[in-house]
């Protein structure tokens, strides 16, 4: 029975991993951390890969902030992601268009 | 379920509460920086309930995170976390027991030296593996109970009091280095309860990939001495709406490790449709035990489970959460099922001028 359960989970497994896989081709997602919490969909920005790549991995972007607060936020997410220096200007700079 | 926080007496309550109350004063100090370093209160409030072996509990939630910059190197910052459980009386009794548990999680200050070094003073979260520094809060963990082995490595808290070293010792657009160090005291009074103990985490990221591989060491330097390994691999392939996650852990008496998989349906519609916000989720997770002394918080005999889950993100970082495990062990199978919500806040402590 065990071994059951797992190969209905491997198979939910391959299945997941192959629908990320064919959806990688298609459009990257809406942020919006900007002091107005407007959806931006401008051409993609260094300062956006990097979020891309370091926020998303964790958490969902929230749904706009002050810009006023963007500097503290970066400032822990350096601590808590161990980014880079040059990451966390770029980064700065994406939530203060 | 099992929530990393230090638990508190409730006659110590009060004292948790002068001492966070403090923590915010010292915070609402920090009136010095740029216009974009205002200090912040985040965090998530949830309301959860687990149903295992016909028996439903309620866990209200509340885990506030203070954030505040003094000057241009400095961060203070902390998380607390209140939790309300009201569980059935049990036999034949009618009603529910209610009680409350106020603990604070970390409050440390970041010291960023140079652009590869952050010196990390106070009462920290150990960096052993990744889900108690990334994924143990509620407004961000896909399943709202943590991994069966999630208290291996983690010195019998989840918190160190001391110092860490911490950082990237490399950095480029193709891989970076990650590294973190901390060595942590003993305390056994209510607050910053902690172990004596040292270890550190190193990883590998290449960004273009969203690959990151990592290997965690820390030792128990008190009572006995005991050794705890780590690793984590980490796959979340670009603009996909995929996450692939899993950590292995081996202590002095048990190992195991978790699987998790989730996706966004983003394929749908994009992020913001209706289908687009539904996030399936299903993770592996498997317990061996080494010997029969049980000091570690696992499961008293090998255990296998796999939990089935769906995620619904709601405008206003507002989160349904639900899902379905099977545990297999010998100590009899059993289902749990889990609902709740959860709710992301994130705000400037006080009115300011946008920069």
């Amino acid at each position: 029975m065990t071994s059951r359960y797992f190969l209905a989970g491997g198979l939910a497994l391959c299945l997941v991993s192959a629908l990320g896989l064919v959806a990688q081709k298609g459009s990257t997602p809406p942020i919006k951390p900007a002091a107005n919490g407007a959806i931006r969909k401008q051409p993609r920005s260094e300062g956006e890969r990097v979020f891309q790549q370091n926020c998303w991995r964790c958490h969902t972007a929230p749904e706009g902030f002050p810009s006023r607060i963007s500097g503290t936020i970066v400032r822990h997410m350096r601590v808590r992601a161990s980014l880079s220096q040059h990451d966390e200007q770029v980064l700065l700079k994406f939530l203060n268009p | 379920m099992q929530r990393l926080t230090m638990e508190i007496a409730p006659r110590a309550s009060a004292h948790a509460m002068r001492c966070f109350s403090c923590a915010l004063v010292v915070l609402l100090l920090a009136h010095h920086g740029s216009a974009q370093n205002t200090p912040l209160i985040s965090g998530g409030g949830a309301f959860f309930t687990s149903t295992n072996g016909g028996n439903t509990n309620y866990y209200p939630i509340t885990e506030p995170v203070l954030a505040a910059p003094l000057g241009q190197h400095i961060l203070v910052e902390s998380r607390a976390a209140l939790i309300e459980t009201f569980s059935p009386m049990g036999g034949s009794r009618p009603g529910y027991n209610h009680s409350h548990f106020i603990g604070e999680t970390y409050l440390q200050s970041d010291f960023l030296v140079s652009p590869r070094l952050t010196i990390v003073a106070g009462h920290y979260l150990i960096p052993f593996d990744t889900y108690n520094e990334r994924l143990s809060p509620p407004w961000i963990g896909n399943f709202q109970d943590g991994p069966l082995i999630s208290p291996l490595g983690l010195l019998q808290g989840g918190s160190g009091l001391g110092g860490m070293l911490r950082g990237n010792a490399f950095a480029s657009n193709k891989y970076s280095i990650g590294y973190a160090y901390f060595y942590s005291t003993r305390r056994n009074a209510d607050q910053f309860a902690a172990h004596r103990g040292t270890g550190g985490r190193a990883s590998l990221y290449l960004p273009g990939q969203g690959l990151e591989l990592g290997l965690s060491y820390d030792r128990l330097l008190q009572g006995t001495h005991e050794n705890f390994y780590g690793g984590y691999g980490w796959w979340t392939p670009p603009d996909t709406g995929l996450r692939v996650r899993s950590e292995f852990a081996r202590g002095h008496h048990a190992q195991g490790g978790w699987l998790e998989v989730d996706y966004r349906l983003k394929a749908f519609g994009g992020y913001e449709s209706a289908i687009g916000r539904i996030e399936p989720l299903f993770r592996m997770q498997q317990t061996f035990r080494r010997d029969t002394i049980v000091s570690d918080g696992l499961p008293l005999v090998n255990t296998q489970r796999a939990d089935f889950g769906i995620d619904y993100h709601l405008p206003h970082s507002i989160r349904i959460l639900s899902s379905y495990a099977r545990q297999f062990s010998s100590a009899g199978n059993r289902n749990i099922w889990e609902t709740g919500i959860a709710y992301r806040f994130l705000f400037p402590v006080w009115k300011g001028n946008e920069p």
